[in-house]
C-alpha cells in the first residue's frame, strides 16, 4: 500500500497540500468543532446565552422514544432504498449486458437521471403521486384505490422510498454493468458447459463475482438515503405523515434550522458525524483491502 | 429460444427507459399547459406546441420577482464549473503530495482530510456561515463555491490512482532528471484522465445541484441560481404560475444531463476503475 | 453585505468629519429581508421603488431570502456573524423567539421610537393585529406588516347544486356538517369540505372565537412558564367533530399548512378554511363563483363568537456591531413611511392582507370594500367585540413546532391510531416539553 520509491524535499509536498487541508480545515473542523461545542449547551437562538451543561443532551436525546423511532425509521428507509435501487439496477444491467441491439442506446437512457437533483426529484414525483394534482395518483383514487400519501404512513413511506430510488438506480446501474463486463466471459461459457441454467448461473457465477462492487454500492446508497434524500423527503412530505417518514437528517434539520433547538440539533449532527466517520472507515478498510490485494 | 430472450431484454429495458423518463416528460408536457389546469389535476402527457412560448419567456424575461432564466443558469454553470475544477485541482495536488512524497504530518494530513468523507452540508450550514463572514465571503461569488470545493472523497480516488502507478514508472522518470513537477505533468495527471472526467461529471451535477448554501449566503439576486430561481417560482403564498415552474425546471435539468451524456465514456469508465 | 454596512458605516462617519460636504451625496443604505414571492414579491418591489423614490438621502435593498422559516434562519445566521440585515420579515410563530431574544438582538420598535425621536405610534394599529407584536404593557415590539386572519372560503356552484343557498354560508359548525353533508349527498363537489393550516385555524382560531384558553399566562403573554391547555373538553368536542366528518367523508384533510390552499384554488373543495389572503388569487384565477364566509362557531361553546386572532408576519429591526444611529434613523423611517394609510391601504388591496392601521381600513372602507363586497371580512371578523386574554393572540416560544406536533397527533388521529382526546393530550404533553426547553434555552 506505500510506495517504495519517493520524491525527496518536504516544503514542496507541503505546499501542495496546503491548499485542501487549509479548506478543511476552515470550512470543516472549525464548523464541527463549533457543533460539537454547541451540542454540550444549550443556547438561545441568538447564541447570547449559552450554559454548558456536558453531556445532557445526549441523554435526552438517547431517552427520547421518538428519537429511537426515528433512528429504527431511517434504517427501513435507507434499507428500503438499497434494495430497491439495487435490485432494479441489478436487473436492468443484467439484461443491458446482453448483446442485444440498441445496447449503447438503452445504456445512455438509463444513465441520466442521475444528473436529476434531489428537490427536483421531488416535484417529479409530486405531479406523478400526489392524490390530487399527480396524474397516476388521480388515476389510483379514480379505480378505487384510496390513495393519499398525505394521510396514510405507508404510502408516504412508499412514496419517498419510489422518488428517493428512482434517482439512485441510474448510479448503481453504472457500477453493475461496468462490474458485470468485467467477468471474465470465458468464466460464463465454462459454467454453461458444465450444464448450470440462467438462473443457477447468475446465482453461483455472477452474484458471487460481483460482490466487491456490491459491497461498495451498499455503502454508497446507505449515504445516499441517510445523508442526501432530504430534498425529496423534505419537500413531498415533511416527515409525515405523523411522523412515518421523518429521517434522521430531516430532524436534524427541523430542530437546529425550523426550532432553533441548537443543542439539541447539534447533538444530533454529532450523531450523524460519527455515524458518517463510522460508514467512511469501513468503506476505507474494505477500499485498503482491494488496493494491497 | 434466444430471439425469445432478447424479446424479454427489450422489454424490461424499454421499460426502464420509461419509467427514467416519465416524470421528466410529465413536467416537460406540463410545462406547455394551463396553469388552471395543472392545477385541476387535468395534466395531460400531451405538449401542447402553442404553449412552448414559455420557455422563451422565463429564459429572457424570468417570473415577476425572479432574474431572467439565462442569467440564473449562468450562475449555476459558472459555480459548478469552478467547485468541479476546483475540487479537481486541490484533490491532485494533495493526493499528490500524499503518495509521492514523505514529509512531517503525511498521515496526519490525510487522514483529517479522509474523515471528513460524509460530512453533509446541511448540519454544519450555520457554524460555516460564520466562518464565511469572518472571511467576508458573504454575497460573493466565491462565496458560493470556495467553502464547498474541499473534498475528502476526490483526494481518496487519486491517492487510490497515485498508488496504482508502478514505482518502475518513477524510477525511469526520476533517472530522466524529471523533477516532482514535470512527473505530475507529465506522468501522473495524464494516467488519471479517465478519472479526471469522472470526477468532473460527479462534481458538476453535485455543485449544480446546491440550494441550501447558496440560498443561505448570497443575497444578492444577481447571485441566484437556478435551483434558487425555482424555489422563487414555486410560491407559497400565492398560486405558482406552474408552467413557468415545470419549464425552468427542465431547463435547470438540461445542463448537468447534458454533461452526463456528452462524458458518459469517460464518465463510466472513470468512476469504475477508481472507487470499485 | 459587508460591502454595504462599511459604505454605509463610512457614510455616516463622513457626514459628521471633516469631509462631511464631499461625501453628501452617499445614500444611508439599508437591506430588507423578506419571504415573499410571486405576485407579493412584486408589491415588495414597488414599496420599495416607492419609499426611495420618495426621499433622498436613503436606499432601500430588499431581499428575498427564501420561505418565512429560511428567511428567520438566515436572519439568524446572520447576525451569529455580525452582519444582520436591517429589517427582517417574520412570520408569527417566531414571535415568541424574537421577543425573548435577549440582550440587544433586536430594537424593537417603541425602543427604536424612543432612540430615533421618529414617532411610531402603536395607537395606530388595530388592537387584533398590535396586541400580537406587543408587551404587554402595551410596547410595540416589531412593525405589524402582511397580516391575515382565517375565514371559510366556498364554492358558490356547489352550493347551489347542493339546494343550499349560495348568498347565505353556514355560520355555526353545526350547520357546517348540515352544508357538507348536502353537498355529499349531492355530489356537488369531490371534497365537501377541507382546512388549510389545521393547528392555526381549528385549534387557535377556535379557542379565541369561543374565548376559551389555548394556553395558560393568558395564552403566554403573562410568562414563559405557560402550559399547553388545549385537551380541554371544548377542543376536544371540536377535534371529535372533525374526525366524525372524517369518518363520514364530509371532512377530507388534505396536508400540512397551506398546502389544501391548491385544493381551494381547484374548485374541488364545498367549503374550505384558509387564509383570507388568498382573496387576491382566487379573484384571479378561480373558475367558479366564489364566497367568503366568518369562521364558524358552536353556539353550544359560546353564543356570539369574539375575535379571531391573525397571522401573518411582522418587521423587526435587527442590529449589528458595526450599525450606526444614521442607519437605525433610516429604518425608523421607513417604517414610518410603511404606516401611512396610503401605504397600508394599498399594500392590502393589492394583496389580500388586511390593513394594520385604523386609517388605512377607513381609506379602504370608503373605496375598495364598497366595490368588492365580502373584502371585508376578514377586518370585520379582527376588529369585533372586545378582545380578552384568550383573543390577543398566542405568545409562545417555538410555536411552530407545537402547531407541527398538533398536526403530526391530528394526521395520526386520522389515520384511526387514536381518539381526539388521546390526540390532544399527546400533543399537550409534547408540547409543553417543547415549551419547557424553550424557557430553558434562553435561560428564564
Amino acid at each position: 500500500m506505500e510506495r517504495r520509491t519517493v520524491f525527496g524535499g518536504w516544503l514542496l509536498p507541503i505546499l501542495l497540500v496546503l491548499p485542501q487541508v487549509l479548506l478543511t480545515g476552515f470550512f470543516f473542523y472549525w464548523p464541527a468543532a463549533e457543533a460539537v461545542w454547541a451540542s454540550m449547551t444549550t443556547q438561545d437562538a441568538f447564541g447570547q446565552g449559552v450554559v454548558f451543561v456536558g453531556l445532557d443532551n445526549f441523554v435526552e436525546l438517547f431517552i427520547d422514544p421518538l428519537y429511537l423511532d426515528s433512528i429504527l425509521r431511517t434504517a427501513v428507509f435507507c434499507a428500503a432504498v438499497g434494495v430497491l435501487a439495487m435490485g432494479a439496477a441489478l436487473g436492468l444491467a443484467v439484461f443491458a449486458d446482453r448483446e442485444i441491439r440498441g445496447r449503447t442506446a438503452y445504456r445512455t437512457l438509463l444513465i441520466w437521471p442521475y444528473a436529476v437533483a434531489p428537490a427536483l426529484s421531488a416535484v417529479l414525483f409530486l405531479f406523478l403521486l400526489d392524490p390530487r394534482v399527480g396524474m397516476l395518483g388521480r388515476w389510483l383514487n379514480r379505480i378505487g384505490i384510496d390513495w393519499d400519501y398525505h394521510l396514510n404512513g405507508t404510502q408516504a413511506m412508499l412514496t419517498v422510498v419510489l422518488a428517493s430510488a428512482w434517482k439512485q438506480v441510474s448510479y448503481n446501474f453504472i457500477f453493475f454493468v461496468a462490474g458485470l463486463q468485467s467477468i471474465p466471459r470465458s468464466t460464463i461459457e465454462a459454467a454453461r458447459m458444465d450444464g448450470a441454467k440462467g438462473w443457477h448461473r447468475f446465482r453461483t457465477i455472477t452474484v458471487p463475482l460481483l460482490a466487491p462492487t456490491t459491497f461498495f454500492l451498499v455503502v454508497a446508497n446507505v449515504v445516499y438515503a441517510a445523508f442526501e434524500t432530504f430534498g425529496t423527503v423534505a419537500a413531498l412530505t415533511h416527515g409525515g405523515p405523523g411522523k412515518d417518514t421523518e429521517t434522521l437528517v430531516l430532524k436534524v434539520f427541523r430542530d437546529g434550522v425550523i426550532n432553533h433547538d441548537i443543542g439539541s440539533s447539534s447533538a444530533q449532527s454529532v450523531v450523524l458525524m460519527l455515524g458518517a466517520i463510522a460508514i467512511a472507515a469501513a468503506q476505507f478498510r474494505f477500499l485498503g483491502r482491494k488496493a494491497t490485494s | 429460444m434466444r430471439r425469445d430472450r432478447d424479446w424479454l431484454a427489450h422489454g424490461i429495458l424499454a421499460l426502464g427507459v420509461v419509467l427514467f423518463a416519465l416524470p421528466v416528460w410529465l413536467v416537460f408536457a406540463g410545462a406547455t399547459q394551463n396553469a388552471d389546469a395543472i392545477v385541476r389535476g387535468e395534466l395531460s402527457l400531451v405538449p401542447d406546441p402553442g404553449g412552448l412560448s414559455v420557455f422563451a419567456r422565463v429564459l429572457i424575461h424570468g417570473t415577476p420577482g425572479i432574474e431572467p432564466v439565462w442569467h440564473m443558469l449562468m450562475v449555476s454553470l459558472g459555480m459548478a464549473l469552478c467547485i468541479a475544477v476546483g475540487k479537481i485541482v486541490i484533490s491532485i495536488l494533495s493526493a499528490y503530495a500524499v503518495v509521492f512524497f514523505r514529509f512531517p504530518f503525511r498521515k496526519l494530513a490525510f487522514w483529517s482530510i479522509f474523515v471528513t468523507l460524509m460530512l453533509p452540508v446541511e448540519v454544519r450550514i450555520i457554524p460555516t456561515y460564520a466562518v464565511m463572514a469572518t472571511f467576508g465571503l458573504i454575497d460573493t461569488f466565491a462565496g458560493l463555491w470556495v467553502p464547498l470545493i474541499a473534498s475528502a472523497t476526490a483526494t481518496l480516488l487519486f491517492r487510490q490512482v497515485f498508488v496504482a502507478i508502478p514505482d518502475e514508472l518513477v524510477e525511469a522518470a526520476r533517472m530522466d532528471g524529471a523533477g516532482p513537477l514535470r512527473f505530475l505533468k507529465d506522468i501522473a495527471i495524464p494516467v488519471s484522465g479517465a478519472n479526471i472526467a469522472a470526477l468532473f461529471v460527479i462534481l458538476f451535477v453535485y455543485g449544480w445541484n446546491q440550494y441550501l448554501w447558496p440560498l443561505l449566503v448570497a443575497t444578492d439576486p444577481g447571485l441566484d441560481t437556478i435551483a434558487i430561481g425555482l424555489v422563487k417560482t414555486i410560491s407559497v403564498d400565492s398560486q405558482t404560475d406552474w408552467p413557468a415552474a415545470m419549464a425552468i425546471a427542465v431547463l435547470a435539468l438540461l445542463p448537468p444531463v447534458a454533461v452526463v451524456l456528452a462524458m458518459q465514456r469517460w464518465f463510466v469508465a472513470g468512476l469504475t476503475e477508481g472507487e470499485k | 453585505m459587508k460591502r454595504r454596512s462599511l459604505l454605509a458605516g463610512s457614510a455616516a462617519v463622513a457626514a459628521t468629519g471633516p469631509f462631511a460636504s464631499a461625501r453628501a451625496a452617499e445614500k444611508i443604505k439599508i437591506v430588507w429581508w423578506h419571504a415573499m414571492t410571486a405576485a407579493l414579491a412584486e408589491q415588495i418591489s414597488r414599496i420599495a421603488d416607492e419609499f426611495n423614490a420618495s426621499q433622498s438621502d436613503i436606499e432601500l435593498t430588499a431581499t428575498y431570502k427564501g420561505g418565512y422559516a429560511d428567511t428567520m434562519n438566515a436572519a439568524i445566521a446572520a447576525f451569529r456573524a455580525g452582519r444582520a440585515p436591517h429589517i427582517v420579515q417574520v412570520f408569527e410563530v417566531g414571535t415568541g423567539t424574537m421577543i425573548a431574544a435577549p440582550g440587544k438582538v433586536v430594537k424593537q420598535v417603541w425602543e427604536l421610537s424612543k432612540e430615533t425621536g421618529i414617532a411610531l405610534d402603536p395607537k395606530h394599529y388595530i388592537g387584533a393585529v398590535r396586541g400580537y407584536y406587543s408587551l404587554s404593557d402595551g410596547r410595540m415590539a416589531s412593525m405589524p406588516f402582511n397580516s391575515s386572519t382565517a375565514t371559510m372560503w366556498y364554492n358558490k356552484d356547489a352550493f347551489a347544486k347542493a339546494g343550499l343557498d349560495p348568498e347565505k354560508p353556514p355560520t355555526t359548525w353545526q350547520d357546517v356538517v348540515k352544508a357538507a353533508q348536502a353537498i355529499k349527498a349531492a355530489n356537488a363537489a369531490p371534497i365537501p369540505m377541507t382546512t388549510s393550516w389545521p393547528t392555526w385555524i381549528q385549534l387557535e382560531q377556535y379557542s379565541a372565537l369561543h374565548n376559551i384558553p389555548f394556553a395558560t399566562k393568558s395564552n403566554g403573554f403573562d410568562g414563559l412558564d405557560a402550559e399547553l391547555v388545549f385537551n380541554s373538553k371544548a377542543h376536544v368536542k371540536h377535534i371529535q367533530r372533525l374526525l366524525d366528518m372524517a369518518k363520514d367523508g364530509l371532512f377530507k384533510y388534505t396536508g400540512r399548512d397551506n398546502t389544501p390552499d391548491a385544493v381551494l384554488y381547484a374548485g374541488e373543495a364545498g367549503i374550505s378554511f384558509g387564509s383570507s389572503a388568498v382573496r387576491g388569487t382566487l379573484a384571479k384565477t378561480a373558475k367558479f363563483a366564489f364566497g367568503g364566509g366568518y369562521l364558524p362557531h358552536d353556539p353550544e361553546v359560546i353564543k356570539t363568537p369574539l375575535n379571531s386572532i391573525i397571522g401573518g408576519a411582522s418587521l423587526w429591526t435587527m442590529t449589528a456591531p458595526d450599525r450606526s444611529a444614521a442607519e437605525y434613523k433610516a429604518v425608523a423611517r421607513f417604517l414610518q413611511f410603511l404606516a401611512k394609510p396610503e401605504s397600508d391601504a394599498a399594500w392590502a388591496q393589492n394583496t389580500g392582507y388586511v390593513p394594520v392601521t385604523f386609517a388605512g381600513m377607513e381609506r379602504l372602507e370608503q373605496g375598495y370594500y364598497k366595490t368588492v363586497p365580502g373584502a371585508d371580512i376578514a377586518v370585520k371578523q379582527l376588529a369585533r367585540g372586545t378582545t380578552t386574554a384568550n383573543t390577543k393572540g398566542l405568545r409562545l416560544g417555538n410555536l411552530s413546532e407545537i402547531r407541527n406536533i398538533v398536526q403530526e397527533e391530528l394526521e395520526k388521529a386520522l389515520q384511526g391510531g387514536q381518539g381526539a382526546q388521546a390526540a390532544m393530550d399527546n400533543a399537550v404533553t409534547r408540547g409543553n416539553k417543547v415549551l419547557r426547553a424553550f424557557q430553558k434555552s434562553i435561560g428564564a
